[in-house]
């Protein structure tokens, strides 16, 4: 069976250039980047390199990056590192309700540790209003952190406009840009970041590989603590053929970045404005102007997510749904929630992320299989029939 | 989460007994929108056996995969044999289900005991006596002790 890949925000394929480069690093040169040796050096000139395509994809110095585990890591590092240095300033932290687990989640441990968080609310297109930013700022604030684009609905937000306010007010600004950085530009100069994350995995680097950028001079607490690695911010024996894959897949994303925006947006829009033609009763979940280039999600009305994503499967096309049932847990997806979207339309959320591989062949093909699938699922659904009948009573919920 | 059995994926792939039924002699319909599962179950019923069983679900592959295999195993049973199927004997006609599933098995047995029940009052004026459902809010987020 042919295969479409179009869940690209939940991982990419390892691209095979930086395979390739990564290849020497398990077996040849396998020394620890710590020893002074002939394999120490090789080791270490590999870290280096790779730290600098890296500081240079984001406009930083390279004594400003760190290599870290991920995503999740960094985040971690970021948020809790911050908190923790600066308490003698304050104990107010702003985040939005949008954030990934990793920030929701570290807020929600520095919470319990006595720490304050206001999480902002966003509007229906899932853009941050800066007035309400500004507004929540107290003289206890000591860091904000917007992640820059949404991970479920690609929503850009104002990156650069908040960290003009951060500065301004002398507050700390992290940003999560695990799915901004490498498919979009950014510069940490422009936008006034003092910190960012990023993971390799997601600009079809390897898994298990991510970094932090953290601006000169910020007060941080380190992450982990042992030798004297990552200038004794990240301790442990550095991940060298992660790290090499990581620098290899940031010169990468350098050269292609041009032409691969425009090629997968417009494949997006497309795909957007077909779908919305083709099935009615559908709805485009977050801003579709200030969006990632490869970002689709939607909510069909009437039908559930899981089964949708199950479907799109038995036809072998991966995609992701915000539904409850698709994460184990009981609840839809608290972006959807955030977007003021009903309980049934969050439910029926379908994420198609598209990607490096993504043709226009594929997407039509996509398409018109997803329709029969809509229609399929339709035509068990109960709430299909009592709400084209007008019946429905189910107290507003169901988004009817 | 853990994968479903093939039995789960067969009944979701081509289910059983879908779509509206004329004029059903009962109707169960239990779930909300909230918690992502609904289902109507509607039976035929004669001379005190169900004769009939359709159903129509909004939801996950398991709610229809359990819609599908209560439809299946009610048929020919009598009023009173149709009340002792349990969520449990839909799990296992399935091979199992995933815990985090688990919740669907149960609808479905709500789902049948409200046709029935439905049927009851509308032929003896007399049901089951089952709890007014609370269409506010449904969801089986706690589920019943024995299933954890």
């Amino acid at each position: 069976m042919k295969r479409i890949y179009l869940d690209y925000a939940a991982t990419t394929p390892v691209h095979t250039e930086v395979f390739r480069a990564m290849e020497p690093y398990f077996t040849k040169y396998f020394g620890n980047a710590s020893t002074i040796y002939y394999y120490g050096r090789e080791s270490k000139k590999a870290i280096e390199e790779a730290r600098e395509a890296f500081a240079r994809l984001l406009g930083a110095d390279q004594s400003e990056v760190i290599f870290t585990s991920g995503g999740t890591e960094s985040d971690n590092h970021a948020i809790k590192g911050v908190a923790y240095a600066n308490k003698n300033k304050g104990n107010h932290i702003i985040t939005s309700k949008l954030e990934h687990h990793a920030v929701l989640e570290t807020c929600h441990f520095l919470e319990k540790e006595g720490f304050k968080v206001t999480y902002l609310p966003v509007g229906a297109d899932g853009l941050l209003n800066l007035e309400d930013l500004k507004s929540a700022i107290t003289d206890k604030t000591i860091l904000i952190s917007i992640m820059a684009a949404n991970n479920e609905i690609g929503v850009l937000q104002p990156v650069a406009e908040i960290g003009e306010i951060a500065r301004e007010k002398k507050i700390l600004f992290h940003t999560d840009a695990v799915q901004m950085f490498g498919s979009l530009p950014v510069d940490v100069e422009k936008m006034n970041i003092d910190l960012l994350s990023v993971s390799a995995h997601k600009i079809y680097g390897p898994k298990g590989i991510g970094g932090l950028f953290i601006r000169k001079g910020t007060k941080i607490v380190s992450y982990m603590h042992g030798g004297e690695q990552e200038k004794r911010r990240r301790a442990g024996t550095e991940n060298v053929a992660g790290i090499v894959g990581f620098g290899k897949a940031c010169e990468i994303a350098a050269r292609d970045m041009e032409k691969e925006i425009k090629r997968i947006s417009r494949l997006r829009d497309l795909f957007i404005s077909d779908l919305l033609k083709k099935i009615p009763e559908v709805k485009l979940n977050g801003s579709l102007v200030k969006r990632l280039p490869n970002n689709v999600n939607v909510s069909v009305k009437y039908i559930e997510g899981e089964s949708m994503i199950l479907n799109l499967d038995m036809e072998g096309i991966c995609a992701s749904s915000g539904s409850a049932c698709t994460s184990g847990s009981l609840e839809p997806s608290h972006v959807l929630r955030a977007l003021g979207l009903s309980h049934e339309l969050s439910h029926g959320s379908v994420r198609f992320t598209l990607g490096k591989y993504t043709t226009k062949e594929d997407m039509d093909a996509v398409l018109l299989k997803f329709s029969e699938i809509v229609d399929r699922l339709r035509k068990l659904s109960p709430l299909y029939k009592s709400e084209k009948k007008g019946e429905c009573n189910c107290d507003g919920t169901c988004g009817g | 989460m853990e994968s479903y059995s093939n039995k789960v994926m067969e009944h979701f792939k081509n289910p059983r007994n879908v779509g509206d039924m004329e004029k059903p002699d009962g109707i169960g319909h239990v779930g909300n929108p909230v918690c992502g599962d609904i289902m109507e179950l509607y039976i035929k019923v004669k001379d005190n056996i169900i004769t009939d069983a359709k159903f129509k679900t909004f939801g996950c592959g398991a709610a229809i995969a359990t819609s599908s295999m209560v439809t299946e195993i009610v048929k020919g049973k009598t009023l009173e044999e149709a009340l002792k199927v349990t969520n449990q004997s839909v799990v296992d006609a399935l091979d199992g289900l995933p815990k985090v599933k688990l919740h669907c098995s149960v609808l479905a047995e709500q789902a049948l005991k409200r046709a029935v029940d439905d049927y009851l009052k509308k032929t003896t004026g007399k049901g089951l006596g089952l709890p007014e459902e609370d269409a506010g809010h449904q969801c089986m987020h706690e589920l019943p002790e024995e299933l954890k």
